[in-house]
């Protein structure tokens, strides 16, 4: 697995480790299919994806996965209750129109539910905003305040909230670092939230 | 049991040499229900091989033809000469890899090239059936072909694929017989006829209705053929397979061997003589009322109607999908394409959508599309490997 795991991004290699071999997995925005070809062949997982973008989703059937064209703000109304084991959101709920209607879904449609955002707590956001008074621009967020596609932007304290009010069950959360190392973190510690570059949560209904 | 033989009714068309296929026919005994309430028997069902069936009968691909198609997808046409419809899709090493693959092609109920239609003899009468041949739909030209692979001893096909009415038939596979099919490919296709498809449909009909030598449908027997109207109503249709902006591109407003216009009714545009082209080019090799019989049928069609909705026509399927839809056709769009992707997300059934961006219409899926070679070849060998097909 190591071999395999290796160039693909870090968050995306911790959310593979998650993941049971034999799976019925859906991940959302699921780009060029990078985690789903390494599910499907490294952990014979039932693998789907919906992506945004019709030349990734062409990419991802050029690889013989199956995807579709789709929008997570609109297009997971479509599918029926608990017939994923596991739903997948990486780096794409930042990105979406209502995040707390993506995540109902998500919960809704899977037995649990992975979701990777960038960390808008860590410290070097808090920094930029601070004493140069600017929209903040890193590597994990990189856009000009005018043309960024992620416009609900959260710390891990804001998810970490938004999960409780919709009744669901934070099974573990894993901090990433700026060097893509991984390691579980509490939710409720102001550690993480203040250095974590990003993060990844489990949920289960609860 | 079923007999299978070379077909003798196209000889008199056939180039010399050409591959004429086989055919099965059903006995009396093995009546072909129709929608429509009557029975159809005995009737023959004309196809073409390609590629050898395995010793597990797991290397079984269907490819159904669309409206105008035939059973020579891949071979020279016996009548036209011309090479198959998909020629650049099947064959040895080519996206439908003859040589891992057993692929066959049945000509549809109602059709005019050796399968039974209008223009065959009614055994009851020994004349042509005409009007008295019974209305079909593409379910009932998918039970005809569920027949024809229980003739040739295949329970199930690794996959059924076909563009426009082809992947009409496509669909009605995977609701008819979820068990029989592997996978699915159903390209430039829709769930249901809209409005404006039955509304071409009708021009067209219309047109050869209105031909003098059409004699109410028994035009052989008077030794006629509604050749004016069949011609109009293939130009009406070829307008539709096509986009404005492919038409633009090819035709513009170029003038056709003049640099004037003629002030009279001829052909002055280059578009008009293409279209008069396709017209006389089509009566050769199609028949005119298979023309009505299967523009009907595909009027008629409307799966979410008959199975309640469209999600519950592919309810518990275990069949996996690969939906490809082109950006600019306007018969077919991508927005019924994306109809079906939507159904079959409800019903939890494996599913992709391609769209594929080229401005050549409707047609696009007869046409010489990297994108869609590239993705029937991915598709077709992911499920052929996972079915552990050599």
């Amino acid at each position: 697995m190591i071999p395999r795991t290796r160039g693909m991004r870090p968050d995306l290699a911790a959310i593979a480790s998650l993941i049971a071999p034999g799976a019925r997995v859906l991940d959302v925005g699921c780009g060029e299919g990078d985690l789903l070809e390494h599910l499907v062949i490294e952990k014979q997982v039932d693998g789907r994806g919906i992506e945004l973008s019709q030349q990734n989703v062409n990419a991802c059937v050029g690889r013989g996965l199956s995807v579709v064209q789709g929008d997570a703000d609109t297009d997971l109304a479509d599918y029926p209750s608990s017939v994923f084991d596991v739903v997948i959101l990486s780096q794409t709920i930042q990105a979406t129109r209502s995040p707390r209607s993506v995540l109902q879904h998500l919960l809704r449609i899977g037995g649990k539910t992975i979701v990777s955002f960038p960390n808008f707590g860590h410290w070097r956001i808090r920094f930029a905003l601070l004493l140069e008074g600017r929209m903040p621009r890193t590597a994990a967020l990189g856009y000009h305040w005018y043309e960024t596609p992620n416009i609900h932007l959260c710390t891990i304290t804001d998810f970490a909230q938004l999960v409780h009010e919709n009744g669901a069950r934070i099974e573990s959360a894993f901090a990433l670092s700026q060097k893509g190392r991984t390691r579980r973190m509490a939710t409720d510690a102001w550690g993480p939230n203040l250095f974590a570059q990003g993060a990844i949560f489990v949920l289960t209904k609860s | 049991m079923a007999e299978i033989a070379n077909p003798i009714f196209l000889k008199p068309l056939a180039a010399p040499g050409a591959d004429m296929g086989q055919a099965i026919t059903f006995g009396e005994k093995q009546p072909l229900s129709l929608d429509s309430g009557r029975t159809l028997a005995p009737f023959t069902v004309a196809f073409m091989t390609y590629g050898e069936l395995n010793r597990a009968k797991s290397n079984a691909v269907m490819v159904c033809h669309a409206l105008t198609g035939d059973q020579f997808a891949a071979s020279r046409h016996p009548v036209t000469g011309k090479r198959g419809w998909w020629d650049m899709m099947i064959g040895s090493g080519k996206p439908i890899d003859t040589d891992r693959f057993f692929v066959i092609c049945p000509n549809v109920i109602g059709g005019c090239m050796g399968t039974t239609g209008p223009a065959d003899n009614d055994p009851a009468t020994g004349r042509p059936f005409g009007l008295s041949f019974p209305l079909i739909t593409i379910r009932d030209m998918v039970r005809a072909q569920a027949m024809l692979l229980d003739a040739l001893g295949i329970e199930r096909v690794l996959c059924v694929l076909g563009g426009s009415m082809g992947g009409m038939q496509v669909l009605q596979w995977a609701a008819s017989f979820p068990d029989r099919l592997v996978s699915a490919v159903p390209i430039a296709a829709a769930a249901r006829h809209s409005a404006q498809n039955i509304a071409f449909h009708e021009v067209g009909r219309q047109a050869i209705l209105a031909d003098p030598e059409w004699r109410n449908g028994e035009y052989a027997l008077h030794g006629t053929n509604p050749s004016k109207g069949l011609a109009v109503a293939r130009m009406a249709a070829h307008i539709t397979y096509l986009s404005e902006a492919a038409l633009q591109r090819k035709f513009g407003r170029a003038l056709q061997n003049r640099n004037t216009f003629s002030f009279a009714f001829e052909p002055d545009f280059q578009i008009e003589s293409y279209l008069h082209h396709q017209g006389i080019s089509f009566v050769d090799r199609f028949d005119a009322n298979s023309y009505l019989y299967i523009t009907r049928a595909m009027d008629y069609f409307d799966l979410a109607a008959d199975y309640g909705s469209l999600a519950k026509a592919f309810r518990g399927s275990g069949t996996r999908f690969c939906i490809v839809s082109f950006t600019s056709d306007w018969l077919f769009p991508t927005a019924e394409n994306k109809r079906i992707a939507h159904a079959l997300n409800a019903a939890a059934a494996n599913v992709s959508f391609v769209e594929i961006e080229t401005d050549r219409g409707h047609d696009s899926f007869l046409l010489d599309e990297p994108e869609l070679f590239a993705t029937i070849r991915a598709f077709l060998g992911s499920v052929a490997t996972r079915a552990g097909i050599a």
